[in-house]
């Protein structure tokens, strides 16, 4: 590599990098939040079989795993500014990610609450709680504890998903990339860079994950009795 | 003084007639010995005057109000279960929260009892129960013994007036049957109601005072225990203790 290519890259990283920190981490941070109440809300009525809802957030689900995310950010912008909802680019695909990602992550953390043991809630009752109480104290920790590595999962994947907001003109990291090449023609190096600067960002989140597994599993312990 | 009257009770789960309208009389003191073949429904009469199946018929006497078992309204339910005891075969307790935890929750998050005083009960409970030094394990830390004996002890934080105790040696290796059984033998000896599903002959007729034996939703035979075990007058209750009280090898 020649050294103009390297002094393209020193200078271009920080260029990148500061719409990865103000606009990538907020959208996926901002989004993923959202998404978590969306989900827990979602698995919550499904767990607790509450008619004519529960038909709604099966609706919910289908329609959102059955359609493209793409497809989904351009209605959200575009197909909205269409008919009068003029929302900006950033609040269009908080408002597109946070219901996309709720709807996987509902069915993860529905999965985890029906692999609670039902004998708990049954205990629970006997000990003269209420559902609720016994959603936040017993079922909903544990059923977490267990979705845990697999909300952690869906949140690594939403980080590099954002790079799709380009598309609805969102100025994160992916578009300030294709502004450098397209004006240096220097694609290789700068992709590369980017995609290196999506790596670091996911190596955080795994070591994260990492030590609060570790923080978390305090009641499990070595093999089974 | 009764403590518990259920008429007429019947359940039935799709095509099969599980209770067939039973009666029962609870007296305070009593130490009621459930016997019976699997399938009998002695756990499902368990499970329907604690509510966790809403029976088909029948009615329940109790602290002194009469309810319609299969018409129960969620604040009927909680009054009843506010003062009544509930141990499962398979302990069930809390996963995520500590034996102590287990014992006070009922009375921190149901009743919103203070935290000290709930966790000066909780531990004199522990010590009833001999786990007063494990307070602080995780069940997945404690035997099925200890775990069932926590489960015990959360059972009595609500100073119920019955306990019921589902099968509550069945999931429990031998050599771990003994430390419950002599939980539940203290208990009984200090006066406590309780209605105990039981395959543990010895307790059926050491500690109880009455036994009750079931076969195919009805009570087939009860009384006194001593008299059930020595002088069974329904050739089907002799047949059951014959198998029962033979090695099973």
């Amino acid at each position: 590599m020649t050294a103009a290519t390297w002094e393209l890259i020193l200078e271009s990283f920080t260029k990148i990098l500061i719409p990865g920190l103000l606009m990538t981490i907020p959208l996926t941070l901002l989004s993923f939040g959202i998404a978590m109440v969306i989900a827990v809300t979602v698995a919550l009525i499904q767990y607790a079989d509450i008619p004519v809802l529960k038909q709604i957030c099966r609706f919910y689900i289908w329609v959102i795993r059955g359609t493209p995310l793409l497809v989904q950010l351009y209605i959200g912008f575009f197909g909205l500014n269409n008919i009068g909802i003029s929302i900006g680019p950033f609040a269009a695909a908080v408002l597109v990610f946070s219901i996309n990602e709720g709807a996987y992550c509902a069915e993860t953390i529905r999965g985890s609450l029906e692999a609670v043991p039902k004998g708990q809630l049954e205990a629970g009752y006997c000990c003269g709680m209420n559902f609720l109480q016994i959603m936040t104290h017993i079922v909903l920790p544990q059923a977490f504890r267990s979705a845990f590595p697999a909300l952690f999962n869906s949140l690594i994947g939403m980080v590099k998903d954002t790079s799709l907001a380009s598309n609805i003109t969102v100025t994160e990291m992916f578009q300030k990339t294709m502004q450098i090449a397209g004006r240096t023609y220097k694609f290789m190096p700068l992709y590369l860079e980017l995609a290196f600067i999506y790596l670091m960002f996911c190596t955080v989140l795994t070591w994260v994950q990492r030590w609060s597994e570790k923080k978390l599993s305090h009641y499990e312990t070595q093999g089974g009795r | 003084m009764t403590v518990l009257e259920v008429k007429g009770i019947e359940k039935s789960f799709g095509e099969s007639h599980i209770l067939k309208g039973l009666d029962l009389t609870v007296e305070k003191g009593d130490v009621i010995a459930v016997l019976g073949p699997s399938g009998s429904g002695k756990t499902t009469l368990l499970r329907c005057i604690n509510f966790l199946e809403k029976a088909d018929k029948g009615t329940l006497v109790f602290g002194g109000r009469e309810y319609d078992l299969a018409n129960m309204t969620k604040k009927d339910i909680a009054a009843v279960r506010r003062r009544t005891g509930f141990v499962f075969q398979n302990y069930n307790l809390f996963a995520n929260k500590t034996a102590i935890e287990n014992v006070t929750m009922g009375l921190t998050v149901a009743r919103k009892m203070d935290k000290a005083k709930a966790r000066t009960i909780g531990m004199d409970l522990l010590e009833k129960v001999g786990m007063a030094d494990w307070h602080d394990r995780y069940p997945s830390q404690l035997s099925g013994g200890q775990q069932q004996r926590v489960a015990i002890a959360r059972a009595l934080a609500s100073d119920p007036e019955i306990i019921y105790f589902d099968e509550p040696t069945s999931a429990l290796d031998p050599e771990l049957i003994g430390e419950v059984l002599a939980v539940m033998r203290r208990l009984a000896e200090a006066g406590m109601t309780m209605i105990v599903v039981t395959h543990e002959m010895d307790f059926a007729r050491n500690v109880s005072n009455r036994t009750l034996f079931m076969e195919h939703g009805v009570i087939v035979e009860q009384g006194p225990s001593r008299e059930v075990f020595e002088h069974p007058k329904e050739e089907r209750t002799r047949e059951f203790l014959r198998l029962e009280d033979s090695p099973h090898v």
